[in-house]
């Protein structure tokens, strides 16, 4: 299974269409923050740009953290979002340890779930769809666990 | 389509208190320059000046803003301290979108503010706080303190101004993120007359988007012609500096006060030039993947035997030209290191290269002398440029106060008329002709990019004043709908007629969709009542005798002709900026 990594980002101009076409499609929204992929610059325009994105943790601690079962450990790293059992509760934003979950002011959780889409809106190729060395190694117990609650 | 109205954030320094009022009137001016006009007309004060406290600061966006690619940019309307009358700027960079996820149409800034104060504004925030401790920092130390004080990176734009700006230059910019400006017409002025060092707009707000499917292919099928080879190869690669060499060859680049019009020392800060030898990187504005902003790099020395620094600066062709070829500087690391100095004070770059471009001919000729100066300016020497900027930015000096005011008005005290390169205000890089040089003097905000000018000149030998005046009178229509939405102009290739109609159809403004072309007319005929409304008299226009000595490709000007268009065009922005016998119904009915 891939994730969406950030190789290249030293070619970012931030032009934020990565994060724009991770709303649009997949959240069917218009916003840079309410995206699974955020750019920030790392200190004003002339240091350059970092993404903000999921690592694809396998365990996940935003998974495991997550009281109802919204945030479902992804096999390969990160997680499924089953957004009708999010209670808002924020715990996955807070366990997150690479701030990339989003919460926005309804405390909504907004995270990559590596579907790629974004990856064509990158002007530069920044970002790639890469096999997981991750997914090689799940943690039987978390996967099973997923499972459990998986309907 | 978020509302079918405007919300409008008016804020007010003095108190510190804002208000969201919602105006009517989106069908009738769309939004950016048309909005600016709209609520110059509402808020401003025409018959009072510039600096009065009353009188508003506007940044409007668009119906499309952040919806679509390269709508990425902010109109900022204003009374110009240039010429105290009204006045549009547009920048780039991340205010764009910033003001959209802040659910705001506009942004209006009137009173001053009792102590130097930088303001706040958010979704869901609003504060003014205290700055006198930032006052009198340049650009860059500004930036990095703001910084500090209201964090958010990536989705927070930051409006600043310099020293020029903070005593009141007509020349002084906003700089917009670092590598944008709201360069021209001395919006920066206005800022330091508010008392006002800096804006920081703060989006984190999100919207709906239609439930069908056509929106995100109409995108997809407008970011593929944006990224399109051509459109990435003319922007994105050598980017403007690509028309120095193209200019010069034409005979049409502008040296050294326009005493020439070509120069084989072109070679030393040509497109070329500067992307093989100083070109760091690009970035761009949000919500667009071209990236034309190119950031190049200077690596100074400042001590033995191995101690140096660097800086970044952004170099373009206008800023090329104006302290490059219009001071003869034809080494590329010395005009980025000029260019650094003109951003750090916060001065509009084309407005200072030109204006010391002029006082430099005015020494040569005797009529100024370092006594005024302060700098032995000679066209090619860089390092008294570099002084005489600060001295410009901080009017270190009568005769500098006055420069910052325009090479004209320091014409009119001390002579040099005749050499003066100003057209309604200090030039761009385009001696291409007749046509050209009439619209930019006459022009909405004097800038090159009120019309096309430049390109009919060199599209047209024949001479045809009707012709000629008709295209500038229609081009400038098409720019004013295409600045309310509000586009990047170097889409404008992209964003014909039909495609904005399809772009507004999906969102919902059916009725802006189908009556573009009629729009266009009604926010240029507004842009023009609001001008001629706070004093502009199109016959008072000066075209300086040196524009008319000028010799291109084509030949030498022909001073009958010019003589001839002027004279068409000021009668068409007359009866463009004739007050409507009817009040326009699409404008009525506001709520406050």
């Amino acid at each position: 299974m891939k994730i969406l990594t950030t190789p290249r980002m030293e070619r970012c101009i931030g032009c934020n269409s990565c994060s724009l076409a991770c709303a649009r499609q997949v959240h069917k929204k218009l916003s840079w923050l309410a995206a699974g992929i955020r750019i920030i610059s790392s200190g004003g325009m002339s240091t350059g740009f970092e993404a903000k994105i999921c690592l694809a943790c396998n365990p996940a601690p935003c998974a495991e953290a997550c009281p109802t079962g919204a945030f479902v450990q992804r096999k390969g790293g990160g997680v499924i979002v089953k957004k009708k059992r999010c209670i808002r509760c924020g715990e996955c934003a807070a366990a997150c340890p690479v701030d990339a979950v989003y919460l926005d002011h309804d405390t909504e959780p907004f995270v990559c779930i590596h579907c790629g889409r974004c990856v064509p809106f990158c002007p530069h190729d920044c970002l790639e769809m890469r096999p997981s060395p991750r997914e090689a190694q799940p943690d039987p117990e978390k996967t099973s666990r997923a499972k459990e609650v998986t309907p | 389509m978020i509302r079918d109205h405007f919300r409008v954030m008016r804020v007010d320094l003095a108190s510190g208190r804002g208000t969201v009022d919602r105006v009517d009137g989106r069908d009738a001016v769309a939004g950016g320059s048309g909005l600016g006009a709209h609520l110059f007309n509402r808020y401003g004060l025409p018959d009072r000046p510039w600096n009065d406290p009353d009188q508003p600061l506007i940044f409007a966006i668009g119906p499309l803003t952040g919806y679509f690619p390269l709508m990425s940019k902010t109109v900022c309307a204003f009374k110009s301290p240039y010429h105290d009358q009204y006045s549009e700027s547009h920048a780039g960079g991340r205010s764009a979108l910033a003001l959209r996820f802040c659910d705001l149409d506009a942004l209006v800034i009137t009173g001053k503010a009792p102590r130097p104060s930088c303001l706040a504004v958010g979704g869901r925030h609003l504060e003014v706080t205290d700055a006198h401790f930032l006052w009198g920092l340049d650009i860059q130390r500004v930036g990095k303190r703001l910084r500090r004080m209201f964090p958010g990176p990536g989705h927070r734009s930051i409006l600043r101004i310099g020293p020029a700006g903070e005593n009141g230059s007509a020349m002084a910019c906003i700089n917009v993120d670092t590598y944008r400006h709201f360069g021209r017409m001395g919006g920066g002025g206005v800022m330091g007359s508010k008392n006002l060092k800096a804006i920081i707009i703060q989006g984190t707000e999100t919207f709906d988007l239609p439930e069908s499917k056509a929106y995100a292919k109409l995108f997809q099928s407008v970011y593929e012609k944006m990224t399109a080879t051509d459109m990435m190869s003319k922007y994105h690669n050598l980017g403007t500096p690509v028309n120095l060499e193209a200019l010069n060859e034409l005979k049409c680049l502008p040296w050294r006060n326009l005493k020439q019009s070509t120069d084989p020392a072109v070679s030393g800060i040509s497109g070329e030039a500067f992307a093989d030898d100083t070109l760091l990187r690009n970035t761009a504005c949000s919500g667009c993947p071209v990236g034309c902003i190119h950031i190049g790099f200077v690596r100074e020395q400042f001590d033995d035997p191995h101690h140096f620094l660097y800086r970044q600066v952004n170099y373009d062709y206008e800023p090329i030209f104006a302290v490059g070829a219009m001071l003869g500087i034809t080494d590329k690391f010395q005009v980025l290191s000029l260019m650094d100095e003109v951003e750090k004070v916060g001065l509009d770059v084309m407005s200072a290269g030109v204006a010391l471009a002029w006082a430099t001919e005015a020494m040569e000729k005797g009529i100024l002398s370092e006594k005024e100066t302060l700098a032995p300016l000679v066209f090619g020497d860089v390092k008294p440029y570099a002084e005489a900027v600060h001295h410009l930015g901080h009017g270190a000096n009568d005769f500098y106060k006055l420069l910052a005011r325009g090479a004209l008005k320091a014409a009119d005290h001390y002579g040099g008329e005749d050499f003066a390169c100003v057209l309604g205000q200090e030039m761009a890089g385009y001696a291409t002709g007749e046509v050209f040089f009439t619209a930019q003097s006459h022009g909405l905000r004097h800038s090159h990019l009120d019309s096309g000018g430049y390109s009919y000149d060199q599209a047209h030998e024949e001479k045809d004043p009707e012709a000629a005046v008709d295209f500038l009178v229609k081009d400038e229509a098409e720019r004013a709908f295409l600045t309310s939405m509000v586009s990047c102009l170097f889409a404008r290739g992209v964003y014909k007629k039909d495609l904005l109609a399809e772009c507004l159809g999906t969102l919902g403004y059916t009725a802006l969709a189908d009556s573009i072309g009629e729009t266009g007319r009604r926010i240029q005929r507004l842009r023009w009542q609001t001008r001629l409304a706070t004093g502009y008299d199109p016959a008072a226009v000066r075209i300086p005798k040196r524009f008319h000595e000028v010799v291109n490709w084509k030949g030498p000007m022909d001073s009958e002709y010019m003589q001839t268009l002027s004279k068409r065009y000021r009668q068409a922005i007359i009866d463009l900026g004739r007050p409507s016998s009817e009040a326009d119904p699409q404008l009525n009915g506001e709520t406050p």
